[in-house]
């Protein structure tokens, strides 16, 4: 039997201030004169390794890869500025993504999330991805669990809202997506070292969303826009899907891609790199009926692998009218 | 009375940092935490009422800290403890369970003795605070 403890020398649950837990050992402050290799900091929290792979991966892109290694930059000196004494205060990066169709926003939010957690800011380095549906409820006083369970999924990560703008309809202002945006907001301030809120949306509209909730903008601190990409990013970005796919484009077949994207890139429907994915899908199915259609049926390794100039050439693309054509699949 | 369920109850209370620390242990073994709560401190009652359902998705101590502390603002008194449990196959169990509000005041238990026949005696443990009745056990200030 356990002897009964009086009430009062009980100590209660909850963080008592001004005690610090024990397993702690207090980190050893530098002196003022002295210097620390930035470098070498640089090494071993393996920022360079993550902005290399970010550019292998990511055609283009500059200023996002700017923000992103400026971002990096900043933790680093931030931890530096630590180890003298000097009381940090974590930077806030929420961030809202702008840009065309295509241009890469949600491939890079899925990244920000592995690339936070490398740089030691978030804990978990998971990401939470999440359009209108997740949040807003479809009854009075549903919304607010709804969107709170989210939040508490999304801690220690990112939470990517893609199609942000969908939260806010300006048409209906009894709409449940004001709430949803109105929590989030709270948890965008009060739990800023919990997670990490990216939006992401066409230009156009994210800034209607954002004139209707100017304390959403205000509380984001990066705006990062997305460019579009020139023709070479779109060549590029074509030959690496085709890698990825396991096929390779034929010296003739690179010839004619290039005149494809320079022709695409003025139509309309215009995706980025969303269209060059499925123009190369398309290419895809081409060539698989060329090779069963062709009067030798025998096939080696390389002509299973390689996508030949007339997969291309066959596009709507080509076609004399289609430049004053609307046109939704090339 | 003080009483000692779940791990750590012989220890002193747990600061809230510690307890982060315990939920990141559970998180990162893949077991999902729940909260439960009572105000009838018998150690036979293993139903607790459960504050929400069990945090199933959550893959941080953040998170589950939020529902703790949710539910000490609208429970201010009374047991509240977190439950891990551990879903693999052949455990099947609770694999952590702790007590994380405690009332201030805890009345303890008395031994009651009830001659039955022959002359023997039953025993049984009779919680003070179960005197008053349920919802009202304990003063919420």
């Amino acid at each position: 039997m356990v002897t009964a403890q009086s009430g009062s020398d009980r100590t209660a649950f909850g963080f008592r201030p001004g005690q610090e837990s024990e397993g702690d050992t207090p980190v050893e402050l530098l002196p003022a004169d002295a210097v620390v290799d930035l470098a070498a900091a640089r090494r071993t929290a393996g920022i360079d390794d993550v902005l290399e792979l970010l550019d292998a991966e990511l055609v283009g892109l500059a200023p996002v890869k700017t923000r992103i290694a400026e971002v990096a930059s900043l933790l680093l000196v931030d931890r530096m500025r630590e180890r003298f004494g000097i009381e940090a205060v974590r930077p806030t990066l929420h961030m809202c993504f702008t840009g065309n169709p295509g241009t890469g926003k949600t491939t890079v939010a899925l990244r920000m999330a592995d690339l936070l957690h490398r740089l030691g800011y978030i804990r978990r380095g998971h990401l939470v991805s999440v359009t209108r549906d997740d949040l807003v409820g479809e009854y009075v006083g549903h919304t607010a669990p709804k969107t709170k369970d989210v939040i508490k999924r999304a801690m220690g990560g990112v939470l990517f809202i893609d199609e942000a703008y969908y939260l806010y309809k300006v048409e209906n202002d009894r709409d449940y997506g004001s709430e949803a945006i109105e929590i989030l907001l709270q948890v965008m301030e009060a739990n800023r070292d919990d997670l990490v809120v990216i939006l992401a949306g066409y230009a156009d509209k994210m800034d209607t969303f954002f004139a209707a909730n100017p304390g959403m903008q205000s509380r984001i601190a990066h705006h990062i826009t997305f460019p579009d990409y020139t023709v070479s990013e779109l060549e590029e970005i074509a030959v690496m899907m085709t890698e990825d796919l396991s096929y390779r484009l034929s010296d003739e077949a690179r010839v004619v891609l290039r005149s494809y994207l320079e022709r695409r890139v003025g139509q309309p429907w215009f995706a980025n790199a969303r269209s060059v994915r499925n123009a190369m899908e398309r290419a895809r199915l081409r060539q698989a009926r060329r090779l069963l259609e062709q009067e030798d049926p025998r096939v080696d390794l390389a002509a299973l692998t390689t996508i030949e100039a007339a997969d291309l050439l066959a596009s709507r693309v080509f076609r004399e009218d289609a430049a004053t054509k609307t046109v939704r699949s090339a | 009375m003080r009483i000692t369920q779940g791990t750590f109850s012989y220890l002193p209370d747990l600061t809230d940092e510690e307890i982060t620390k315990q939920i990141e242990y559970c998180l990162d073994n893949g077991w999902p935490l729940s909260v439960e709560f009572t105000d009838d401190p018998h150690p036979r009652n293993n139903l607790w009422e459960m504050w929400g359902l069990p945090m199933f998705d959550l893959k941080d101590p953040a998170g589950v800290l939020l529902e703790v502390n949710a539910c000490r603002k609208t429970n201010p008194n009374v047991y509240i403890r977190l439950n891990a449990y551990d879903a693999s196959l052949g455990r099947q169990t609770t694999a952590l369970s702790f007590i994380v509000q405690r009332p201030a005041d805890e009345p303890g238990f008395r031994l009651d003795r009830q001659e039955i026949s022959d002359r023997r005696i039953a025993y049984t443990t009779h919680a003070y605070a179960t005197e008053r009745p349920a919802g009202d056990r304990y003063p919420q200030e």
